[in-house]
């Protein structure tokens, strides 16, 4: 086979493991969408805010440190332990359901019944107010994130597949951090399918997905199930945290990583987590493909718009996405 | 709105207070943001150096620094926002530490009168004194930086480097492409093949352009990034196994927060500098003695000695004995914005002033001409030591190409000169 | 007391159907206009200028142009960033072709020029809804960027891609480039604001803004009824990226004087001037001027208070500024969803009976 064949396919094997990456920020988006109509912005920030208190709790931070020591003066920076990496996530699982319940007490609960675009105006203001509570929290400077997961490509991978072509070819590139998160989030999917369809919660939760006052009336409490909702979404965001921030360190710009989640949205259906990962997928394989190809051509850099472009394409033939449910219009 | 309004007039009335005799230094700042990673350091060094120089000699010349510190998150319009809001205290010079906001003020500060320090960022093509009046680079800019890593690539080579394939990984925004235009020039010269990645801000995913580098072998990378651009160029090289030896950034991409993430696999990692490292200054006994000790460090005080705590001090220095040099010629302590300009302009750094300041060879010696804005335009090198966490310099500080950048500057300077109008200085 | 309709006949329809049907309201409109025009010029100093006014003039203008798509015609957009673009290098390439054109018709031009692109990127509108259209528009804003970024034909091959304002002058008063007075730069946007302020409250009173109003309500409907979706929706996208060029070029030229397109005019714009629409109320021209007014000024009077006045640490303040106008945002919209422009419409209810509520 020729190396550019075979980089072709490597291309693509690497744009599908970023697309699962992509997926992983979506399906936040998804279940908080599915379940309520809300659009959420934070979903980002909410990664940002998870990973950091993740770190936090790990290195015994003192939340709020520095806006302590400028208050009263003091000089209290850490606790001096450090909690391993396992009960720390679980800590942060606790922080974010937490969360969850104080986004519906004081948020969402007094904005029932409003449209969408208030909904997703609301949830704006709440990605400002997380984003400003996280710095203030933990600090604004990069932290590193290591949660034990590995990281660099895979040895084994290329030796195995060196053979393929010439001299020049090293064998594909994987990077072993993307097979962790393909493997976390097929585990993630399955654990969703399984929790909506076998429990009673889970099966509440798509009641509610599917028809608010019929839920309402047959005895489900929409107060439980959103705040069920967004501990998930919130356990979610943790995990996209947990994977990105290994990638990047933390630090700000890990909440613009809702951006790249957005086009696989618009692509997959706002309301389908299957939609999420196949969309994930195509635009992953789509983008890197066109860079691959087109990219020096054009100057590079051109997988941001890209990637809306191609989702923008895919509407036009279906305007609720792939996935999506059907847009029923009636006068 | 109305009553905001009077409320704001009011802050702003009982924020000015009685004017006192200080000189004001305003730091625009971002320890918020896309790229607090690196405005954080460089907002400290900046504050802890004048707190240092008021407690140890009483200020400068007898008068009390005052630096105003003003949040900008890196955000332009914040930056004008600051700008406006501390003129008026009497700034003395501005040092945005952001080529966007750099470009902003450029016009501004001109017409304001006010100096503009710029240093190894910024518009480059400043270094021509005769078109910019009041920006200066000194001592060095970003086209002496990508001529100082050719450089350094020619004397590891025996002088040759034709054919040799070298990669631009970039941040695509002005302060990414500025170097571009040299290397191209300078590929020209050596022979060598340059390619361009650019990598979208904020450059959280750059898988494609490191698969790029791993197919095509270049024998060099060169980066520009800056922000998280950083960590994630350096996990990537480490991913693909390319050669840390043979990659290089700018100096603003060689910090500790850049390679430390990275862990182990960032060994070797070199980047270039235009002023010393490292604690192992006389300065820093100063900064402990009357700043950390008295409890006055700025921020959290957890950034002393890093390479972008250190950038800045050198910038307070070179501010420092600017204003030196403006008092001793115009025999008042309490200066003026365009007396400063003409204490920049008249500036000479020597090894004695540097020593004697608690600096020795923290950066090289160099005057400040009124044609010439940019000093010697000299960088070295320096490599990351992972397991020890500390960065060596690897390469004394040498000069660059003058006869690619020079003509370069002067087309650039000359072209903003006729777009605006500019009568040329100097004569 | 004062503020009642009482004794305020009106004899003809033009008097029935005006803007500020009480006389009291009236003459307070006319009193900011002279205000605005006649005292504040006055007494504007730099700062005030620079820092407040002119960000404040300009964005209401983009507000508008968002808020007439986004309020009057329920598109929502997410392109406002690269619209500005637009706006701002067409006025760049305008101003260093044609160097003896005026200013005003520069502007003008690169607000036609903008208005030309909007419309061919709200085409997919006809087909795409709601929040996907948000995201679609998207495409528009990184595309357009990215242009704006690669090109060097629009930047004038300039080493670094940055684009410079060059000094012009109305009248022989300098408007833009650094050695423009306070005053000039603020009246030559306020005149702009005026007139599409103007503008707009016309349009969206008149025949085009109800079948604009048409489709947002139900646009099935809407188009049973005999509105054409096509024809609104596209001059909805064309009129409204009309004004949001003239932002961007007076942004550009005026404002910031250099820019650099990924920095100033990215995604965060775009959601800046979209907040600006929903705080200050979708579909009314005075909660797109509430709304900038809004969001230009609370960061600074949370700076003046928390610096200034009270010397807490400049990066505290920084955090803090979020919490409060995300809390902000969230308390505004549980009390009044409907944006500061009902909080405005609410008082005068309250006015016009007070002092005597029953």
């Amino acid at each position: 086979m020729s190396d550019q064949f075979l980089y072709a396919i490597e291309v693509t094997l690497n744009g599908l493991m970023a697309g699962v990456l992509y997926a992983l920020v979506a399906l936040g988006f998804v279940l908080i969408y599915k379940a309520s109509g809300i659009f959420n912005y934070a979903q980002g920030v909410m990664a940002l805010f998870a990973a950091m208190t993740l770190v936090g709790i790990m290195d015994g931070q003192v939340p709020f440190s520095h806006l302590i020591n400028a208050t009263f003066g003091t000089k209290v920076h850490h606790f001096g332990w450090h909690v391993p990496a396992l009960a720390a996530i679980a800590l942060t699982v606790g922080v974010m359901v937490a969360l969850a319940w104080m986004v519906q007490r004081f948020v969402m609960r007094h904005l029932v019944n409003q449209e969408p675009i208030i909904l997703f105006m609301a949830t704006i203001g709440l990605a400002y107010f997380l984003e400003g509570v996280s710095d203030l929290m933990w600090g604004s400077e990069i932290k590193k994130l290591d949660v034990g997961l590995p990281q660099g490509g895979s040895r084994w991978v290329e030796d195995a597949t060196a053979f393929l072509g010439s001299e020049n070819f090293y064998g594909f590139f994987i990077d072993k951090l993307d097979m962790v998160a393909t493997v976390v989030a097929v585990l993630l999917v399955i654990a969703l399918m399984l929790f909506s369809n076998y429990t009673k919660q889970g099966r509440a939760m798509r009641a509610v997905a599917d028809d608010h006052q019929a839920a309402l009336s047959v005895g489900i409490s929409l107060n439980f199930i959103w705040i069920l909702v967004w501990s998930v979404a919130g356990f979610v965001a943790l995990v996209a945290g947990i994977v990105w921030g290994t990638k990047s360190g933390v630090q700000f710009s890990l909440s613009l990583i809702a951006l790249k989640a957005l086009p696989v949205l618009m692509l997959g259906g706002f309301t389908s987590i299957p939609g999420a990962i196949v969309g994930g997928l195509i635009i992953g394989v789509g983008e890197k493909l066109f860079e691959f190809t087109f990219g020096a051509m054009m100057g590079g850099a051109t997988e941001n718009w890209f990637a809306y472009v191609l989702a923008l394409v895919f509407l036009v033939f279906r305007p609720q996405g792939l996935f999506g449910e059907k847009i029923i219009e009636r006068v | 709105m109305k009553l905001k309004l009077t409320t704001l007039a009011l802050g702003a009335i009982m924020a000015a207070g009685p004017v006192l005799a200080d000189l004001v230094l305003p730091s625009l700042s971002y320890r918020t943001g896309p790229f607090a990673v690196g405005g954080i350091p460089l907002a400290d060094g900046y504050a802890d150096y004048f707190t240092m120089v008021n407690a140890r000699d009483g200020g400068i010349g007898g008068l009390p620094v005052r630096v105003i510190e003003c949040e900008t998150a890196y955000n332009t319009e914040k930056g004008v926002e600051c700008y406006e809001a501390t003129k008026g205290e009497g700034a003395l010079v501005y040092q945005p530490f952001s080529t966007g906001i750099t470009y902003q003020l450029i016009p501004k500060a001109t017409a304001d009168g006010i100096p503009l320090h710029t240093m190894g960022y910024g518009r480059t093509s400043a270094k021509n004194g005769k078109v910019f009046s009041h920006v200066f680079n000194y001592p060095t800019n970003y086209w002496d930086a990508a001529s100082v890593a050719i450089n350094y690539l020619l004397d590891e080579n025996g002088g040759d480097i034709n054919g040799r394939k070298i990669a631009l990984v970039y941040h695509n925004s002005a302060y990414g492409k500025e170097p571009i235009r040299t290397l191209e020039e300078l590929a020209k010269k050596h022979g060598f093949e340059l390619s361009l990645l650019p990598v979208d801000h904020p450059g959280q995913e750059q898988k494609s352009q490191w698969l790029q580098i791993r197919r095509e072998k270049p024998d060099t990378v060169l980066m520009w990034g800056w922000g998280v651009m950083n960590q994630v160029a350096i996990q990537e090289a480490a991913n693909i196994r390319f050669p840390m030896e043979d990659f290089i950034g700018v100096w603003w991409s060689g910090a500790e927060a850049d390679v430390i993430p990275a862990g182990d696999a960032s060994n070797g990692y070199k980047s270039l500098i235009m002023n010393g490292m490292g604690k192992n200054y006389p300065i820093y006994d100063d900064i402990q003695k009357y700043v950390v000790d008295t409890g006055k460090a700025a921020g959290v005080g957890d950034q002393i000695g890093t390479v972008l705590y250190n950038r800045t001090i050198y910038a307070g220095f070179l501010a420092h004995m600017a204003i030196l040099k403006a008092q001793e010629i115009h025999g008042v302590a309490d200066i003026t914005p365009p007396m400063m300009r003409d204490g920049m302009e008249a500036l000479v750094i020597t090894e004695e002033m540097m020593a004697a300041n608690g600096m020795p060879g923290f950066g090289p010696e160099f005057e400040v001409s009124c044609e010439n804005h940019g000093g010697p335009g000299v960088g070295a090198v320096q490599q990351w030591d992972a397991s020890a966490g500390v960065w060596n310099q690897i390469t004394e500080f040498k000069a660059s190409d003058k006869s690619i950048i020079d003509p370069l500057v002067e087309a650039d300077s000359m072209a903003y000169a006729a777009e605006n109008n500019i009568e040329l200085r100097c004569n | 007391m004062f503020y009642r309709e009482a004794g305020d006949f009106s004899t003809t329809y033009p008097e029935d159907s005006q803007t500020f049907p009480i006389r009291f309201d009236r003459y307070r409109y006319y009193v900011v206009l002279a205000f605005a025009f006649l005292v504040v010029p006055f007494i504007i100093n730099d700062y005030w200028a620079n820092a407040i006014l002119l960000p404040f003039l300009i964005y209401a203008i983009a507000a508008i142009g968002l808020n007439i798509l986004t309020g009057y015609c329920g598109q929502v957009s997410l392109g406002t960033g690269g619209f500005m673009a637009v706006g701002a290098y067409a006025c760049y390439k305008f101003m260093t072709a044609f160097p003896d054109l005026s200013m005003f018709i520069n502007v003008i031009l690169a607000g036609l020029v903008t208005a030309i692109v909007g419309v061919l990127f709200g085409l997919p509108s006809l087909r795409i809804k709601g929040f996907y259209l948000a995201v679609a528009t998207l495409a528009a804003q990184f595309f357009l960027v990215w242009l704006f970024n690669r090109v060097p034909w629009f930047y004038n091959y300039s080493a670094s891609g940055q684009i410079n304002a060059p000094e012009r002058a109305e009248f022989g008063i300098l408007v833009t480039g650094p050695n423009a007075s306070a005053w000039a730069t603020y009246l030559f946007c306020l005149i702009f604001v005026t007139i599409s302020a103007l503008i707009a409250r016309n349009l969206t009173r008149g025949s085009i803004g109800r079948s604009w109003m048409a489709i947002r309500d139900m646009d099935i409907a809407a188009e049973i009824i005999g509105v054409n979706p096509l024809k609104a929706k596209l001059s909805a996208f064309a009129v409204s990226s009309f004004f949001i060029g003239i932002s961007g070029a007076l942004f550009f030229a005026v404002y910031l004087g250099a820019v650099e397109v990924g920095e100033v005019f990215g995604i965060t714009k775009s959601f800046l001037v979209l907040f600006m629409v929903i705080i200050g109320g979708l579909g009314s021209v005075f909660g797109s001027f509430a709304g900038a007014a809004f969001m230009v000024l609370l960061p600074v009077l949370l700076k003046v208070v928390g610096v200034d006045m009270l010397g807490m640490p400049t990066d505290i303040v920084a955090h803090l500024q979020l919490v409060v106008v995300g809390a902000l945002i969230i308390m505004f919209l549980i009390m009044e969803p409907h944006g500061l422009a009902q909080l405005w419409r609410l008082a005068k209810e309250k006015l016009r009976l007070w002092p005597f509520p029953h």
